[in-house]
């Protein structure tokens, strides 16, 4: 049994269909990528699957339970870091943990103890404004993983990053992930970020969004030994493109 | 060094300023050239201010306390209208047009009204205060909390919070710098509100001494007092920045 299931999303909004029978699985410790241009109707799935938005048909599943239109129950990252300009570090990474009730001296506690292994060793008590946008996204990263161990949504989270942080969060990203186990559906509109990141890539693509293919990376060796410009990851990448049909 | 050097012209600037005027208004009236019953020079208004001191003192003991409670509760008020418009948009459309018109009618026409309905204590006074009052405080907070984004919103809702936990960790906070701005301008209002509640009826305040100096044609003692007011009306802000500072020390952080 897959840990996340969406059966035949679709949503409509004012009129015009958005996103149209979609169907997705996620399996545990899997990382995926939803891929498709600006507007396809990535955001609007997330918005389902996180339980925000309700959809119009179709419902979402967590281990076989029905959290359609139930909040909370599955994490969300934004291309914005979102981190409250208020809090230190260490709160704002602990808040899913105060919202879910657990006492706030807890909560920090057990915050605290992630920083090191998010490479945010000394950032606990700075302000998000004190921090590089790297590393305010890896806080929030941070943050997202304590609202949910299980999944998490990350939508465009490293996009309003330039290349050479962007490339330096990725090997960040691999590695903790490799050592969290946590499962995530990743959206961008970055090819080579896809690539490189997942195990599956889902296409998402003409208007209503429909999922078109889904592609199985399978690179030799660990993801963090993959390289852009080895023939077979171009391979993918050409595959990709024209499948998606634009450019 | 060009930094520092602008630092020290930037904190000169208003000191500089009102060397200026001094000296000028010390020219004019000691030169002759307005004569003392027009405009009294700065040393008699520093004499007058000097002699006056325990009956000022008496006086601005009534003005403050009309000013702080009426502060206060139009605080109170401003906060909780503010929370009740943004929670139920019914509200808002009903109310804030109603709020706009109540501050456009004149101050100093609510006030004999209110010396009418309640008397000549201290509470038409410090109605008129919570009236002036309450105004910046439910907008400020009402922009504040309307500038939160939905995204922000939408993240603590994934979170699985509700509207309580919305309001606690978002909307309030975010609200927090445009709040200290209408409550400074909300400190200033209250002692002026006070002051001119007391010009229309009352036996003790800065404003029931104002109209007795005017009467007489003390312009001497009645500068001493509008300085005075300045300075109270002046101190309760520094009171209210002192208060922004303690309560947000991300903001305290960035400025260093």
């Amino acid at each position: 049994m897959s840990l996340l299931k969406a059966e035949n999303i679709t949503v409509s909004f004012e009129g015009t269909r958005i996103i149209e029978k979609v169907s997705l699985s996620l399996e545990e410790g899997e990382t995926v990528s939803l891929l498709g241009v600006s507007g396809g109707g990535k955001t609007t799935l997330f918005n389902v699957l996180s339980g925000l938005y309700t959809p119009d048909e179709g419902r979402v599943y967590l281990d076989g339970e029905d959290i359609t239109d139930k909040a909370g129950k599955i994490s969300y990252m934004l291309q914005r870091d979102l981190l409250l300009p208020h809090k230190k570090v260490k709160d704002n990474v602990a808040l899913p943990l105060i919202i879910r009730g657990i006492n706030k001296k807890e909560a920090r506690q057990k915050a605290e103890g992630y920083l090191e292994e998010f490479g945010l060793g000394d950032t606990g008590d700075k302000y998000p404004h004190q921090l590089s946008g790297g590393m305010r996204q890896r806080a929030a990263f941070l943050r997202t993983y304590l609202a949910s161990d299980k999944v998490a949504l990350l939508d465009e989270p490293f996009s309003a990053l330039d290349n050479i942080t962007k490339s330096a969060i990725h090997s960040w990203f691999l590695s903790v992930m490799s050592e969290i186990r946590l499962s995530a559906l990743f959206v961008t509109h970055d090819i080579d970020e896809a690539v490189l990141l997942s195990d599956r890539i889902y296409l998402l693509t003409g208007k209503p969004g429909r999922i078109t293919d889904e592609i199985i990376i399978d690179l030799p060796g660990e993801k963090k030994d993959r390289n852009p410009m080895s023939s077979e990851f171009i391979a993918y990448k050409k595959d990709i493109i024209e499948k998606i049909g634009v450019i | 060094m060009t930094k520092k050097y602008q630092s020290i012209i930037n904190k000169a600037a208003p000191v500089i300023s009102l060397t200026v005027i001094g000296l000028l208004w010390l020219t004019v009236s000691e030169g002759g050239l307005i004569p003392g019953y027009m405009l009294p020079s700065p040393v008699e208004v520093v004499k007058a201010f000097v002699n006056e001191i325990p009956i000022l003192a008496e006086h601005s003991v009534v003005t403050l306390q009309e000013a702080l409670y009426g502060l206060l509760l139009g605080t109170a008020l401003g906060f909780v209208f503010a929370v009740l418009m943004d929670r139920f948009d019914f509200l808002y459309k009903a109310l804030y047009p109603i709020l706009v018109i109540s501050q456009t009618i004149p101050t100093i026409a609510i006030a004999p009204v209110l010396v009418l309905w309640m008397g000549f204590s201290m509470a038409p006074k410090i109605t008129l205060v919570v009236i002036t009052t309450f105004f910046p405080i439910t907008v400020s907070l009402l922009d504040g909390f309307k500038g939160v984004s939905e995204e922000e919103i939408n993240l603590l809702r994934s979170m699985g919070a509700g509207k309580l936990k919305i309001f606690r960790h978002i909307k309030l906070p975010a609200a927090a710098e445009q709040f200290f701005s209408g409550l400074k301008v909300s400190a200033s209002y209250a002692v002026v509100g006070a002051v001119i509640s007391e010009w229309l009826g009352g036996f003790e305040g800065l404003g029931v001494y104002m109209t007795r100096v005017k009467k007489a044609y003390a312009f001497d003692k009645m500068f001493a007092v509008i300085i005075l007011i300045s300075a109270v009306s002046l101190l309760l802000m520094g009171a209210v920045a002192l208060l922004k500072w303690l309560s947000m020390p991300h903001k305290r952080k960035r400025n260093n």
